[in-house]
């Protein structure tokens, strides 16, 4: 039980992944794997930010010494604890992993874009996004001579 | 009093998350497109604007206060824009209410074509 | 304040309820066949994640997620939609047992091996010991910048987010050859007339989408301080460009920011970018490092009030090569989430028959 507790991110993050996984290889629409796809790489960011999180901690950003800021965020961690971890007084959780997952966010939006844009000419060259009349599209094709350059 | 105020504003925050509870039950109950935005926007005007107040009263008088209103202000600025965006969509795609009717203007009539029709 | 019993984290509760929002909406993407309820409900994923992130203590990953997720990836799929279809087919539920055990098998070996996985919050796993501590320790000393993600996005690890630069450049790209040629639609509203439904649109887009820029370039400039940087702020300098563009039509969006300056504007993003490696480069350091971006008789000359603090250790170097490639990302962000915009949104249904028929 403590287990679910304290793995419970990673686990719902599996699920997470399974769910856009199945999308990818179930759908035969090629804009809903498209979206799983997405889903997929989302889950994974959340996977990276949830190794990152370090208990009590704050955003990565250095506060001011002595400030009211670093006061208050001090008050509220144990302090034999912020002795340990912290820097001052101050806890802060792990900058590498937003700083990995921030940039693979928006790169995940403009594959998708590409995705999407092969989609919509895969429309105009067969006229249907699902992968079962594609098929047998291609196969009528494959026994005629090409379109029109 | 700073602690009455703060009780005070739980409560208002706590007000707000019931009526934006109550705009989502709402939505699943009413019939039509025109009636499920009254009850979304009530998630986002009247909710989101006791919210905001109960905030305000527990951060005291400080800059988190200064931007909660800055929030409030462009809340205020987009939903109700976003609601009558949506209403006209559904307008000009030929949407008639199951709840009673309206009167259509003269210059609208010709725009009350069938579903589908419009094109881009 | 109202305090909670020690027990009760508050932050734990969060996470553990935003996590099955998540699982429910995923759930429902899974299930629903019309696809624009999917997109609605990608949207809402987005969002309840940013949520998260925010709890997670990443602020500038909630920034990122929320505006990509629920602006650019919701608008770029219903243009995809527009000119595709709008509902799936039903599925034959043979055919998804295969997918359904293999997702299982491989949810199951992947939950095995989360188990070896440290606690959530662990301050002492090894990701969060040795290298990200090393980061927190060494980043006041090195670059001298609050925000600690921004330092190791910018400086620290600078190679890495050039190629993350690249590869939107060239995602931008490639919409643009597939989809941004050709006949363009000219999707103009009608004109203004007795009777006009718009009105409110209009005038709310008026007011909103010279503070969205603003705060865009607000994001751009404070992410060396606060929450913020390039990525976010393109983005969101991107949403402001598509607002103009849904609410007074494609063709004046398209008179005022033409698809070339649109594309030449992501290329030189990535040349500042580099270029400003090069400079180091040309000064003795390697490359992207910004220690050497300045001549020793240059950096004499930098008065110390520029940043406030006569005591302030100098970094010039660092906060001018973070100021300057965080340019050169804002100007490839922008260009390329306009770009791709321009593709979905000026081929119309007309233009996909045409190319159908031929």
């Amino acid at each position: 039980m403590n287990f679910l507790a304290t793995h419970f991110n990673y686990i719902v993050v599996v699920i997470l992944l399974m769910a856009g996984l199945f999308l990818v290889f179930s759908s035969g629409n090629l804009i809903k794997r498209m979206i799983g796809l997405a889903m997929f790489q989302t889950s994974a960011g959340l996977f990276y930010i949830s190794l990152g999180k370090v208990s009590g901690g704050t955003a990565a950003i250095a506060v001011e010494r002595g400030s009211a800021e670093a006061q208050a965020l001090a008050a509220q961690v144990d302090p034999a604890y912020a002795a340990q971890r912290g820097f001052e007084g101050v806890i802060y959780s792990n900058p590498l992993p937003h700083a990995l997952i921030l940039t693979a966010i928006v790169v995940g939006v403009a594959t998708l874009a590409v995705g999407l844009a092969i989609a919509v000419r895969i429309r105009e060259a067969f006229g249907s996004v699902e992968t079962s009349d594609i098929e047998v599209l291609s196969r009528v094709e494959a026994t005629q001579p090409g379109p029109q350059a | 009093m700073a602690d009455l105020l703060a009780s005070i504003g739980g409560g208002f925050v706590l007000i707000g998350v019931a009526l934006s509870v109550l705009g989502a039950f709402g939505i699943l109950k009413f019939p039509d497109v025109y009636t499920r935005i009254h009850a979304a926007s009530i998630t986002d005007t009247a909710g989101a604007s006791l919210v905001l107040l109960g905030l305000c009263l527990i951060a005291g008088i400080s800059l988190v206060t200064l931007k909660l209103v800055f929030i409030w202000m462009f809340v205020m600025l987009t939903t109700p824009v976003a609601a009558n965006a949506l209403a006209n969509a559904a307008f000009g795609s030929g949407h008639k209410p199951r709840i009673g009717a309206f009167h259509i203007m003269r210059s609208d009539e010709r725009r009350q074509t069938p579903r589908g029709t419009d094109a881009p | 304040m109202i305090t909670l019993p020690a027990s009760i984290n508050a932050s734990l509760m969060l996470d553990i309820v935003l996590l099955v929002m998540l699982l429910v909406v995923a759930g429902a993407i899974v299930r629903t066949r019309s696809l624009l309820a999917a997109i609605i409900l990608f949207s809402i994923y987005s969002l309840i994640s940013a949520v998260w992130l925010v709890v997670m203590d990443a602020p500038d990953v909630a920034f990122t997620e929320a505006v990509v997720g629920a602006g650019i990836s919701t608008i770029v799929l219903l243009g995809a939609i527009l000119l595709t279809r709008g509902e799936t087919e039903k599925p034959d539920w043979r055919k998804l047992i295969a997918p359904a055990l293999i997702c299982a098998s491989v949810g199951g070996l992947l939950i095995y091996a989360a188990m070896g996985l440290p606690e959530l919050g662990d301050p002492a796993s090894p990701a969060n010991a040795h290298v990200g501590r090393a980061y927190l320790q060494r980043t006041a000393s090195d670059i001298g910048v609050p925000n600690m993600v921004t330092a190791v996005l910018a400086s620290y690890r600078g190679l890495d987010t050039l190629g993350e630069t690249a590869v939107i450049f060239a995602a931008g790209i490639g919409v643009a050859l597939m989809l941004g040629f050709g006949p363009r639609s000219s999707l103009a509203p009608p004109p203004a007339q007795l009777g006009d439904h718009h009105v409110t649109l209009r005038v709310a887009a008026k007011m909103l989408i010279p503070l969205i820029a603003l705060f865009a370039l607000y994001v751009q400039f404070h992410g060396d301080l606060g929450a913020g940087g390039g990525f976010q702020a393109g983005v969101i300098m991107s949403v402001a460009i598509i607002l103009h563009a849904l609410v007074f039509g494609l063709r004046e969006t398209m008179a005022a920011i033409p698809p070339r300056v649109a594309r030449s504007i992501a290329s030189l993003g990535v040349l500042i970018y580099a270029g400003v490696g090069i400079v180091c480069m040309i000064n003795g350091g390697a490359f992207l490092d910004y220690d050497y971006l300045f001549p020793p008789e240059i950096e004499a000359q930098i008065p110390g009030w520029i940043l406030g603090d006569d005591a302030h250790a100098p970094h010039w170097g660092q906060h001018a090569g973070i100021l300057g490639i965080e340019i050169g990302v804002l100007l490839t962000v922008t260009a390329t989430m306009v770009t791709v915009f321009y593709g979905f949104a000026g081929r119309t249904v007309d233009d996909a028959r045409r190319e159908a028929r031929r």
